[in-house]
């Protein structure tokens, strides 16, 4: 650590020299022993050359060879003391992004010796997020300061900090068998527990998020399954499949921007959303012309017959792309987080998924509240015969209702070919889901499958917290039967005049 | 005149069909069947079905160099499609119906658990090629994979030592079957043994196939948080860990803060992912692509060859494992063996097993236990690499002999380190 200070020094002073690095050391950094490296590494950040700096770099990026040719390795210490060194050569650097990268890398690496040099980083510094964060190191550098005052004043304004980190170092400091004088404790035990506090709510609201992520993914599953099953009646366990066939079309658009527009590759995402719709919309018109429209009002024989169906369309993917699951990569815009706290970081992928599950909602919500198709789907829902006497095309209404299912089935198969692996039977882990969403939601109610699906992924995910994933799944099983029990009719329930069929 | 016709016809073709019963027994004595039993679909068929290509690959192999006893090999592959009963009923056909010499198949433990009586029953021939927990036997399989004592036990006691970042606090994460639940024990037994309190243990399991790794990466860093340097051990098992490495490279959780060390994670899984957030993540395996020897290399070509011949999806990114090198050895032993034993029976190639030794890319030549059906093997850890590979960062000075009974259970140290051979009648 000790020559990382004098590095910083040199640094803020500002008087670097200029001269090639030292062959012998550059040499030493292909050393067998990581404490041959990792003096090599001190040596070299030291003298603060660009050059030298530039050979770190390399080293980090895995670029650098040694007299053979070969890449030189470095394993987890080694690259963790050389991410080290570089952050704080960093400090200095006129871009802010890297400053503050740099300024994250120490944070997790403080130590005492470094305080001076902090207090002069902070002092510098213009930008009030690095500032802010330069605070708080120093402060975590002072915490264990001779002077009592100090540490009153580390403690105090460690307050602010939002890192799991901070919150260990206040709780050791409040403890007796660590620190001696009792107004240090107090304070540091204040400090700990506005931490904590902060730290439980960020937990919180990173479950709050993982539930509406799984949540808004259960939705789109099931939001197909709620036209569909909620229309028709019409069980379909081919609904899983049909979700396969939205990720696989997925997939197929991302082959065809590989070949053919590889600059955009980025947005093949874009394509995938009509593409996925039509295409899971095509098959289930198929299935409904060819299988399920001879079949309505006969429940036990659709089930078993898209059963069926199921099995051929998990066969017919299994004999167009292969038996292994095939590889969806993210669009780098989709990739990373958003770092919210220094505890939570929200995943990108899954931050975009949320807000497609909204737009699908939205553009289900209109179709069936704003236009004369959904006026008709609608009437067919309440009272079929009614409907058919007043002029509505009964068995068109289907096969559209049906198609319109299949293809939402589609786009909710988009979304999680960002997420999980696409192969031939991912469709049949997320049928019981479905089904238990539109039943726990009301059959035939949009407003009942968005609240079941949410509130489910949230119940989920915090259940899975406190028990793990195993008896979340059986908790959450357990409860719907018990629910269905009380409340067969689901959340909500249709209001009017029905036809008991 | 009709009827006349039709009597003829019919003796002719009851001849036919006699003539082509008679000969069918025939043109099996002379090739020699070997059962092929991996996933092909389902969760674990991202790690199997480049087991069933080493397998045939290895095959045709030993056939070119004139087959053994001088007949051919010949493969019968079946799938059980990640269905563990499934696995019984297929083992049960090659070895009743397609009567093969020897099999080699399973992945998972569980599918292993499911076959053993069956092969026990019939008096089969099984070669099972991946890492396991141990605490298992049997007297008609060669593990040809780790044993916890060359896999486990070193990782994690590199993830203690200084270069391996001195960790203080464990996460235990598995999916929930037999062999992560047993191979933790182990670990936990171990861990204490080595002073880590019970407090610095977490012990995570989620289900085949589990895809949302929100929960368990946010508890991850809420452990980890707490103080101490922390380490996960992973025995993540199939196409689970895809959605998991995802998850932890979206997360930002670093190699250099918090280290993973994965059982069942080589390079095979990891073409599936974006590995430039995951550079540093380690595995511990007795063979990685990486290790740079003459027998690797011709290996690594072998199967790059027979990749594009038999035009496998993505033929020119294919990788090479430990599982792979695992069933490459088997086959070749066996074939030994049988050659030692100058048949084929099961229980004369079993007592011809034992000492047999083979030149494994591994770069070590691996010796068959005399006694207790496994080998004996070198162990290496590796970090990951941006490009999917793995650099080699700590390994053993040569072969360690398995112990399948693992020392860090209670009542172990009574059983024999070899199977219980049934009294005879």
């Amino acid at each position: 650590m000790i020559p990382r200070i004098f590095l910083l020094l040199m640094l803020l002073l500002g008087c670097a020299a200029h001269a090639a690095p030292n062959p012998a050391l550059v040499r030493q950094l292909a050393a067998e022993e990581s404490d041959d490296k990792i003096a090599a590494i001190q040596k070299l950040a030291l003298t603060a050359e660009p050059e030298a700096l530039a050979v770190l770099q390399q080293l980090a990026d895995g670029s650098l060879k040694d007299d053979k040719g070969e890449d030189i390795s470095i394993n987890n210490r080694v690259r963790r003391e050389l991410e080290g060194a570089l952050a704080v050569l960093k400090l200095i650097d006129p871009d802010p992004v890297v400053r503050f990268a740099a300024v994250k890398e120490i944070a997790g690496n403080v130590d005492a010796a470094m305080a001076p040099m902090l207090a002069k980083a902070r002092d510098r510094e213009t930008v009030p997020k690095i500032r802010a964060l330069l605070v708080e190191i120093h402060a975590a550098a002072t915490l264990k300061d001779p002077d009592p005052q100090v540490r009153i004043a580390a403690a105090k304004s460690l307050a602010s900090s939002a890192d799991p980190n901070t919150q260990a170092m206040l709780k050791a400091q409040s403890e007796p068998a660590n620190e001696t004088e009792v107004e240090v404790r107090r304070a540091a035990f204040q400090s700990y527990l506005a931490v904590k506090d902060r730290l439980t709510l960020a937990e919180n609201i990173g479950r709050v998020f993982s539930g509406l992520s799984l949540g808004s993914i259960l939705l789109l599953a099931a939001l197909g399954l709620a036209i569909t099953y909620g229309v028709m009646g019409v069980i379909n366990m081919a609904h899983g499949e049909l979700l396969m066939i939205g990720a696989y079309a997925t997939y197929a658009m991302q082959g065809m921007f590989r070949s053919y527009f590889p600059d955009h590759l980025d947005w093949y995402l874009l394509a995938a959303v009509p593409v996925a719709f039509f295409a899971a919309a095509a098959v289930g018109v198929l299935l409904e012309r060819t299988v399920i429209r001879w079949l309505y009002g006969r429940a036990l024989e659709t089930l078993l017959a898209t059963w069926g169906l199921s099995l051929m369309l998990i066969q017919a993917a299994r004999v167009i792309f292969g038996a292994q699951n095939v590889e969806v990569a993210n669009p780098t815009w989709m990739s990373g987080g958003i770092e919210i706290l220094p505890s939570i970081v929200l995943p990108l992928n899954r931050i975009v998924i949320v807000g497609f599950a909204l737009f699908v909602l939205a553009l289900v919500w209109a179709l069936m509240n704003k236009t004369r198709l959904g006026m008709f789907v609608r009437a067919v829902t309440q009272n079929r015969a009614m409907a058919g006497c007043v002029g509505v095309p009964t068995g068109r209404i289907d096969t559209v209702a049906f198609a319109l299912g299949a293809g939402i089935a589609g786009l909710g198969g988009v979304a999680l070919s960002q997420i999980a692996n696409v192969g031939p039977d991912m469709g049949q882990g997320y049928i019981v889901d479905s089904f238990m969403v539109v039943v726990l939601g009301g059959v035939g109610q949009l407003a009942g499958a968005v609240w079941a699906a949410l509130g489910l992924g949230i119940v989920t995910k915090f259940i899975e917290a406190w028990s793990g994933a195993v008896i979340a799944k059986i908790v959450v099983l357990v409860f719907i039967i018990m629910f269905i029990q009380k409340r067969p009719q689901g959340l909500f329930a249709l209001k009017g005049r029905f036809v008991e069929s | 005149m009709q009827r006349r016709n039709f009597v003829k016809a019919t003796a002719v073709t009851i001849a036919l069909a006699a003539a082509g019963f008679i000969t069918q027994p025939a043109v099996a004595a002379d090739t020699i069947k070997v059962g092929i039993l991996h996933s092909l679909s389902g969760t674990m068929a991202i790690s199997e079905t480049a087991l069933k290509e080493t397998a045939l690959m290895a095959i045709e192999e030993i056939n070119a160099k004139g087959g053994v006893l001088g007949k051919k090999l010949e493969p019968v592959v079946v799938d059980p499609a990640s269905n563990w009963p499934l696995f019984a009923e297929k083992a049960r056909q090659l070895l009743t119906q397609d009567k093969v010499a020897v099999t080699f198949g399973c992945w998972t433990s569980v599918s292993r658990k499911s076959v053993n009586p069956v092969f026990k029953e019939l008096n089969g021939l099984l070669f099972y090629p991946v890492q396991y927990e141990g605490e298992e036997l049997e007297k008609n399989v060669f593990y040809t994979g780790a044993a916890p004592n060359q896999q486990a036990i070193p990782a994690v006691e590199y993830l203690m030592s200084k270069d391996g970042g001195s960790a203080k606090r464990w996460v235990l994460l598995g999916t929930d079957y037999v062999y992560p639940r047993t191979t933790n024990k182990i670990l936990r037994a171990f861990l204490k043994s080595k002073g880590v309190a019970e407090a610095d243990i977490m012990e995570e399991y989620t289900p085949f196939g589990h895809s949302d790794y929100q929960t368990i990466i946010a508890k991850i860093k809420k452990f980890a948080g707490e103080g101490k340097k922390t380490a996960v051990v992973s025995t993540i098992n199939g196409d689970s860990n895809v959605p998991f490495y995802k998850e932890l490279g979206n997360a930002g959780l670093k190699a250099t803060d918090v280290p993973v060390v994965a059982f069942s994670v080589g390079e095979e899984e990891l073409r599936g992912v974006d590995t430039k957030p995951l550079v540093g993540h380690l595995a511990a395996w007795n063979y990685f692509q990486s290790i740079k020897n003459p027998e690797n290399d011709k290996f690594i070509k072998q199967y790059r060859d027979w990749a594009k011949k038999q035009k496998l999806p993505k033929a020119d990114t294919v990788v090479t494992n430990d599982p792979m090198e695992a069933t490459y050895i088997g086959i070749h032993m066996w074939k030994q063996a049988v050659e030692k034993a100058k048949s084929t029976d099961v229980d004369k190639v079993i007592a011809a097993m034992g000492g047999q030794t083979f030149k494994a890319p591994s770069g070590f030549t691996i010796k068959m236990d005399e006694k207790n059906h496994h080998l004996h093997r070198a162990v290496f850890i590796g970090e990951v690499k941006a490009d999917g590979q793995f650099n080699v960062v700590w390994k053993t000075k040569g072969p360690v002999k398995a112990q399948p009974w693992s020392p860090f259970i209670a009542g172990n140290d009574k059983k024999k380190d070899e199977p219980e051979v049934a009294k005879a009648k």
